[in-house]
């Protein structure tokens, strides 16, 4: 399966990435040569294995409904790229 | 049914579940803290913070989806769904994609004025799920900073999804109002929906009959519904606009994309919101900060034997053992289950089921509202007015005093019997009460030949008038009274 | 010549430190001038705040001479790989992203370096959000080998490798994701270690790839990677991931060699791709277990070929995730919002003007330009890719091709693991397929650079504990690595098995000419 320039755009977008025109078209054919590898995976049948999610088995990690202290909001927002000393602020999320 | 057309309704129900702290950390949960205070690493999604998940959170959600009779699969996991926008800080929300917790439920509704046929709504599935944050938008311009509040992200939800099972907006209320009730007997929610505790999506298109056979329209989303008459209100508009819009362009299911409306309140109408096509590829897969949880028989049996009396059985138990009418245990299950408890400690200790349920439906739900409390916060215990029912049954006080008691009791916080005493109410005694009826008789002499030739009923008039000379006095017996006294004259 | 008290190992300095020979001030400061010394040079080290550090050995030193109970790693400096969370030092992952982040939390392995009265010395360099096997993807400057300085110290650890061989440190903490701890370790002579996944807690460890992720030591030789092993496993209940389990005391055990080894060679390992100098230390490694009496099986990892593939597409997956939360909105980088606010009507008028209203409707909304332009100015070409890769791996139409597939042949490579070690107590092989390749080499070719992880993705992939150790230098003087792997939670063994070969070799206590 071989990935196009439409798709990478796509993918860019998706991801929230904006690319140059140049990385773009350098990313298609890297990402194809990756894929391409990849694809031997096609030659493996897998239909009767459960996928793993997790090397170890373990489940039903539940922890006690106690509330512990949170951070002060000065500590919440002072990594805040900006904010108004309540909030953190982002572009505007409607504006078109 | 006057229209062409049936509605097909499906609804999405969000559910806060009620917990002291968040689904993956233990920041507070309490609504309406300060912006920004109930925040920490895991919620904010800071690098390097990890997930774990709140026992009591699951134990809500197990409770919930039984008493929605759901199946509990022996395996379920976290997966995440990935998006970007400012109220969801690690760029994805943790939910459940294809092994919920739950499936294939139901939920049983009736209308109680019979305006459709008692019905199984199917649930599909209940899953849980963390809460986003909150946006505040600059709504004229939209050119200003939009303000985020993260104190809301990571709260617990369960995400209720029905089958397309009802047929009217009455029935989808009807459904709403079942689960929230549901929801509150199981104490799993307090189901606020003006603080977002209870939150309402619904999928809605329409089966029109035609010459060429049944054709149905394509399936609309309906967001922004703030109250249970808002979600009755929205779908009734958008299955007339739905009618109208196939009649204009003939547009059938598959034919356009899923579409999304947002409902306004103010102007009673949806309106269309735009969205753009890639926003769709949530690209789930299983959360790896995250294992999953497995569940044996015996928990979920544990959990179903733990579930209480639910408000379908509770209904039928009122009106059987209690002697009431369906329609009046209908009323007091649907006041919740601190009402009802009321109810049946009053019935119980006055022996006398259906004057508790009429005390209980008037007095003191009205009692309750004009006061604003809750029914543990009513001044009046159950007892008391068990009292006071008993002592009205055995013609201590008439039914109009009775009422003058309950509201001294209830504004002074006393007793029955310090009420009756501050109202002054005292038993009068008979021959008091012969003399007075005799005196009255006297200055009337037309009653006094009235009752003679049969009418009983003019000794009703006599009655005011013993009344305003003692207040005290028993209406039913000065009416017996008159009555035989005259006989005698 | 005299020994410097930077060649000494960690257990050595303990020993002083514990017997009142030696103040942690002092052996800090060595190790301090050391890094003014080299560092210039080999660039491990991101923050090394000076001041900071001794402050800190001087307060251990007080309270070590007014008697009181110092912890296990007491005085001994400690280097820190910049991708575990710091409350007082900097924790950028190697990352414009980051650049300027302060986290307000420790890592859980911080805290118990720090309960443990270990020095925290600074912030080593690694690729950028630990995704690379050079050290050249980090936004602030390769780190170089010490054995040739024109060659990649390996990634993404290299800060934390280097600064072991360049003597910079007496302990260091790496993590490997896919071999980023044994590869480095293999490649500057020195021990890597990456535990059990579910071994060393990962609270505080910035995300590459979550199934994959684990903290480990690197150190100058097994006993001390014993050492600090036990001080870094342990369950966090922070963690979900986190096992409960009691943690061995593998300093105690390390010297005491296994009896009856059955040790495995897996057949697939010795094929084409494998330099020649490499497969030859290697055997000659086996040969050394040979004569200590192990017996050497042949094992078969069938599965083993398609590690590289179905790491590269699980892990870029569950990065592409993991780093979704770098989008310039709460943390972090940001574009220049009004720069990027005034381009953006200024692209609108243009479109208006020229009558393309529908490509002046497709622009991106503000908020999306902020975060397309802040990821692509924060984010360096690697991650890019593997976002990138990731992306597509997940996306509607691809998930089960790539995703779900390669969640499957992952069971099987974890399945193969399972039979193998019903057959042999340690599997021993290569940890790279050749030596340290030049800086820049490689950069623009992905997939070669991802070809190299071939021998360590398989125990990332499984769960499995592995150690890298050096067990030679090729002709040019460059360190081959040699890898052992172990069963889930056979840590100890793991540690015994390498101490063995130790204890009849001295690759690990070779220099660099540097030095």
């Amino acid at each position: 399966m071989s990935i196009t320039r439409d798709q990478i755009e796509k993918v860019a977008l998706l991801a929230r990435l904006e690319l140059s025109p140049e990385e773009a078209e350098k990313l298609t054919s890297q990402i194809a040569a990756i894929v391409d590898y990849v694809d031997q995976l096609g030659e493996l049948d897998t239909d009767q294995v459960e996928p793993l999610a997790h090397p170890l088995d373990t489940s039903n990690v539940l922890a006690a409904d106690e509330v512990q202290p949170s951070l002060s909001r000065e500590d919440a927002l002072r990594n805040a790229p900006r904010h108004d000393g309540e909030y953190y602020l982002v572009p505007p999320v409607l504006g078109e | 049914m006057s229209q062409p057309y049936t509605t097909i309704i499906g609804l999405e129900v969000h559910v806060q579940l009620a917990t002291a702290s968040k689904l993956f950390c233990r920041c507070s949960t309490t609504f309406g803290a300060p912006p920004n205070t109930h925040t920490c690493p895991v919620c904010i999604g800071m690098p390097g913070a990890l997930p774990v998940m709140n026992r009591r959170a699951l134990e809500l959600a197990m409770k919930t989806a039984v008493a929605l009779n759901c199946d509990i699969p022996r395996f379920t996991k976290w997966d995440r769904k990935q998006y970007y926008y400012p109220d969801l800080p690690k760029g994805y929300q943790i939910s459940q994609y294809d092994l919920p917790m739950s499936q294939d439920g139901f939920l049983a509704i009736e209308d109680p004025k019979g305006e459709f046929e008692p019905k199984r709504v199917g649930i599909i599935r209940a899953h849980l799920e963390e809460d986003a944050g909150k946006s505040m938008h600059d709504e004229a311009a939209g050119t200003a900073d939009s303000q985020i509040d993260l104190n809301r992200t990571g709260t617990p939800l369960l995400e209720i999804v029905s089958q397309p099972d009802l047929r009217s907006p009455l029935e989808a209320k009807t459904f709403l109002t079942e689960l929230r009730l549901l929801l509150t007997y199981l104490n799993v929610s307090d189901c606020n929906m003006q603080e977002g505790s209870l939150r309402v999506d619904a999928n809605v298109n329409l089966h029109i009959d035609t010459d060429a056979g049944q054709v149905a329209t394509p399936i609309v989303e309906v967001k922004n519904m703030n109250s249970f008459r808002a979600v009755e209100r929205a779908l009734a508009y958008e299955a007339e606009r739905q009618y109208e819009v196939w009649q204009e362009t003939g547009q059938k299911l598959g034919d356009v994309p899923k579409q999304t409306r947002g409902w306004d309140d103010a102007d009673g109408v949806t309106r269309g919101q735009r969205h753009k096509e890639e926003s769709s590829d949530y690209r789930y897969f299983p959360d790896p900060d995250l294992v999953p949880v497995v569940f044996s028989p015996e928990e979920v049996d544990r959990v179903r034997a733990a579930l209480g009396e639910l408000p379908a059985v509770l209904r039928e138990r009122l009106a059987r053992e209690y002697d009431i009418t369906p329609y009046d245990a209908d009323v007091l299950v649907n006041q919740g289950r601190g009402v009802v408890d009321y109810f049946v400690r009053v019935a119980e200790r006055s022996g006398d089921g259906k004057q508790a349920s009429n005390w209980v439906q008037r007095d003191v739900l009205r009692a309750m509202k004009e006061q604003s409390v809750s029914i543990d916060a009513l001044p009046i215990t159950p007892d008391s007015l068990a009292e006071l029912i008993r002592a009205a049954g055995q013609g201590k006080l008439d039914s109009s005093r009775a009422r003058d008691v309950f509201a001294q009791m209830l504004s002074e916080r006393q007793s029955m019997d310090e009420a009756v005493a501050a109202l002054g109410i005292a038993q009068v005694d008979e021959s008091e009460l012969v003399a007075l009826c005799r005196e009255l008789l006297a200055a009337n002499p037309q009653i006094v030949e009235d009752i003679k030739q049969g009418k009983t009923k003019a000794a009703g008039a006599l009655v005011g008038q013993a009344k305003k000379q003692n207040p005290n006095v028993n209406p039913a017996r000065v009416m017996e009274l008159c009555v035989e006294l005259a006989g005698q004259m | 010549m005299t020994m410097a008290l930077v060649d000494l190992t960690a257990r050595e300095h303990l020993a002083r430190l514990t017997a009142g020979e030696l103040t942690s001030v002092e052996l800090t400061t060595a190790y301090l001038d050391q890094i003014e010394r080299y560092d210039e040079s080999v660039g491990s080290f991101l923050h090394v705040p000076r001041d900071q550090v001794l402050e800190r050995a001087a307060q251990v030193d007080h309270r070590r001479q007014r008697g009181e109970t110092i912890g296990a790693l007491g005085g001994l400096p400690v280097a820190v790989k910049d991708v575990l969370c710091t409350r007082d030092m900097p924790t950028t992952c190697g990352s414009r992203m980051l650049e300027h982040f302060q986290s307000p939390y420790d890592a859980s392995v911080v805290e118990r370096l720090l309960a443990a009265d270990a020095v925290i010395l600074g912030k080593t360099n690694m690729d950028e959000f630990a995704m690379g096997s050079s050290t050249e993807n980090s936004a602030f400057g390769p780190t170089r080998n010490p054995w040739a300085l024109d060659r990649t110290p390996g990634g993404s650890s290299g800060g934390a490798a280097t600064c072991i061989a360049a003597r910079m440190a007496p302990l260091s903490i790496g993590t490997d994701t896919g071999g980023s701890i044994r590869q480095p370790a293999g490649l500057c002579g020195v021990v890597g270690l990456k535990p059990t996944y579910g071994r060393v807690s990962r609270y505080g460890l910035v995300a590459f790839a979550s199934s994959f992720d684990q903290v480990g030591p690197i150190t100058r030789d097994v006993a001390d990677a014993a050492l600090m092993l036990e001080t870094l496993a342990g369950h966090d209940p922070r963690d979900s991931t986190s096992i409960e389990r009691p943690v061995p005391a593998y300093s105690q055990s390390v010297e005491r060699p296994l009896t009856g080894l059955r040790l495995g060679i897996v057949k697939e390992h010795y094929g084409p791709g494998l330099d020649g100098q490499v497969e030859q230390a290697v055997r000659a490694a086996i040969d050394v277990y040979r004569k200590l009496g192990a017996e050497v099986r042949e094992v078969s990892i069938p599965h083993g070929r398609y590690g590289v593939a179905t790491y590269y597409v699980i892990a870029p997956s569950e990065a592409s995730s993991n780093l979704a939360r770098y989008d310039g909105a709460h943390y972090g980088y940001r574009t220049d919002q009004a720069e990027m606010t005034a381009a953006l009507s200024r692209e609108r008028a243009g479109l208006e003007a020229a009558g393309d209203t529908a490509a002046a409707d497709a622009l991106d909304a503000p908020l999306v330009r902020m975060y397309r332009r802040t990821r692509a100015e924060g984010f360096g070409p690697e991650v890019k890719r593997r976002i990138m890769l990731g992306t597509y791996a997940l996306s509607a139409g691809y998930y089960d091709a790539y995703y779900l597939k390669a969640a499957k042949v992952r069971r099987l490579i974890r399945q193969d693991y399972e039979q193998a070690f019903q057959q042999v107590d340690l599997i021993a092989g290569p940890v790279t397929p050749s030596p340290a390749f030049k800086l820049g080499e490689l950069v623009d070719d992905p997939l070669s650079m991802y070809l190299l992880d071939l021998y360590t993705v398989s125990a990332n992939l499984a769960g499995i504990p592995a150690i890298s150790l050096p067990c030679g230098l090729t002709d040019d003087g460059l360190p081959i690595g040699l890898q052992l792997q172990a069963p889930h939670f056979e840590e100890e063994r793991l540690l015994r098995g390498a101490h063995m070969y130790q204890h009849e070799t001295d690759w690990h206590t070779r220099k660099p000419p540097l030095l």
